[in-house]
């Protein structure tokens, strides 16, 4: 076969070439960009954009609504993990297959589907307003749409942490006299322990992340049902691109670290 | 206890997809299956439908060719340096960090209307942002990751043993990766195929941002979605999100599949 001009070495290096120049322009440097951006009209500037009251309450507001999804997510899921590992029953497989449907949904319509499920006017809305509960447009809602979108994460996490984990121990443990409770804390949950973490750790910077599921439940009133992203594209849509980028690299910065925290559990967990 | 866990998981399986699923259904056939059809055959959504339909083909071709070179790249190329590989490697998982409405604003932030390149690109008459070139850079962002991260894990199980034998015997490197590398890697191509086209089908927060949702131009379903909402137009929204939510549970059965094969060969 005399396919030399394919084999020149031209050919490959142009290659390479551009599927890194493809990668550089396409993921460095828009990030680069943000950074640069924000920080190019100084540090005060950028200060003064971060101290601007409806921006830092943003941010305030949704790292806590993001640690109260998460912990919910870290409850739920563990018990789910549990039970669609170790119990048999009707409808096990279903379960497990529909765990990863808020990843597959797109996130509007998961915000939808909230809105509709608590609305008002459905059956849930009424029941809690008669309570005297606000639900849709308030921080309940938000919670519920963050713990939504982030549902897998933990189950995905200790699924197989689970499976792996040999029924030997256990039943010496009961063997050796140990009751139900302490097995439990002594032997399942070290070994679900690296799972909960990096999964709660994957679920609250999504949570924090979390656009579109969010924008459609809350009433993004400031400093109370305003999230850090809604923000953001509150200030793109007003034109204020150098307070949405400042309150975007605070943002960045603190889901940068949970990935490299992440990264450091999950080498940790395979070095061992 | 066993059985009230699993009452209790149930419960929140219940609580958190199935009834809001049922619940979506219902509502968009709240005026009666005309009502639904009269959503969805509305100008602005068949175009949002159409708008949203480009985007995932065309991200889904260039981030699935690039994605699996970028792999290859990661785990075989003896011409970077270690060193220069972890660094690219811990860089591709950057874009899910970044929220989508930040991954939006980084675009408009470079190559918006008043920045050199956005300036320049206007006076050759091609609108980047607030159109569909810009509509696609952002969706590429958010779903790089993607193809790369199932790529990788199948080729570092592989081992160079077999390509090199390959090399070795004389056949040249394209015939390499076409007998060797893409028979074992093929499934996983499917499945990052099949995750790329459904977060380009739902992405919204980054469209959104880039778009500036304009009708019938550069809306795409989820933004008619959520401006729907807006507008308190409820059915039609549950018409369109239904469709949507259809589409992603059938990728999802799809996914299933594929992870199946992905594990048996």
């Amino acid at each position: 076969m005399n396919n030399t001009w394919i084999r020149h070495k031209g050919w490959t290096w142009g290659f390479r070439t551009t599927v890194l120049l493809y990668f550089l322009i396409l993921i460095v440097l828009p990030i680069a960009g943000v950074y640069v951006n924000s920080l190019s009209d100084g540090w005060s500037a950028f200060v003064q954009n971060i101290a601007d009251p409806i921006a830092w309450k943003a941010v305030l507001l949704t790292l806590q609504l993001a640690l109260v999804a998460t912990v919910i997510n870290v409850a739920i899921g563990t018990m789910s993990a549990w039970v669609l590992v170790r119990y048999d029953f009707p409808g096990k497989s279903l379960l497990n297959s529909i765990v990863d449907l808020p990843f597959a949904l797109p996130t509007a319509v998961g915000g939808l589907m909230i809105l509709v499920l608590l609305g008002p006017h459905s059956v849930v809305g009424r029941a809690a307003s008669a309570l005297g509960l606000d639900l849709v447009f308030h921080q309940p809602a938000i919670v519920v749409a963050m713990v939504f979108v982030t549902f897998p994460f933990v189950i995905r996490a200790i699924q197989p942490l689970l499976e792996e984990l040999d029924t030997s121990a256990e039943e010496a443990s009961y063997t050796l006299g140990a009751s139900r409770a302490l097995t439990f804390f002594r032997v399942i949950l070290p070994a679900m322990l690296p799972g909960i973490l990096s999964g709660a750790m994957l679920a609250f910077s999504r949570a924090l992340a979390e656009f579109g599921a969010v924008v459609l439940v809350a009433g993004n009133i400031p400093g109370r049902t305003l999230t850090a992203s809604v923000y953001i594209f509150g200030e793109v849509e007003s034109d204020n691109e150098a307070g949405a980028a400042a309150v975007s690299i605070l943002l960045l910065t603190l889901s940068f670290l949970i990935l490299w925290l992440i990264n450091l559990v999950q080498t940790r967990r395979a070095d061992t | 206890m066993k059985r009230l866990w699993i009452t209790l998981t149930w419960l929140v399986f219940s609580i958190l997809i199935l009834i809001p699923l049922v619940v979506l259904a219902t509502g968009a056939f709240g005026e009666g299956t005309s009502g639904f059809i009269k959503a969805l055959a509305r100008p602005e959504a068949l175009h949002a439908l159409k708008m949203t339909g480009l985007i995932v083909l065309v991200v889904t071709l260039l981030n699935g060719l690039f994605g699996i070179m970028m792999g290859i790249y990661l785990v075989r190329a003896t011409w970077l340096s270690r060193r220069l590989r972890q660094l690219f490697n811990s860089i591709v998982d950057l874009p899910y960090a970044v929220s989508p409405v930040i991954g939006g604003l980084m675009i408009v932030l470079l190559l918006g209307p008043d920045t050199i390149v956005g300036a320049f690109f206007e006076q050759i008459g091609f609108k980047v942002v607030y159109a569909f070139p810009g509509m696609v850079i952002a969706t590429l962002f958010v779903t790089f990751p993607l193809m790369v991260r199932e790529v990788m894990p199948v080729l570092q199980e592989l081992g160079t043993d077999q390509e090199q034998a390959a090399s070795t015997l004389g056949a040249y490197s394209w015939r390499t990766f076409w007998q060797v590398t893409w028979p074992s890697i093929r499934w996983a191509v499917i499945y990052g195929t099949i995750l790329t086209v459904a977060r380009s089908l739902g992405e919204f927060g980054a469209v959104l941002v880039v778009s500036g949702n304009i009708i019938n131009k550069t809306q795409t379903a989820t933004t008619l979605v959520y401006q729907d909402m807006e507008n308190f137009n409820v059915t039609a929204a549950n018409g369109v999100a239904l469709v949507l939510a259809v589409f992603s549970i059938g990728l999802l059965l799809l996914m299933e599949r594929a992870k199946k094969r992905k594990e048996v060969h």
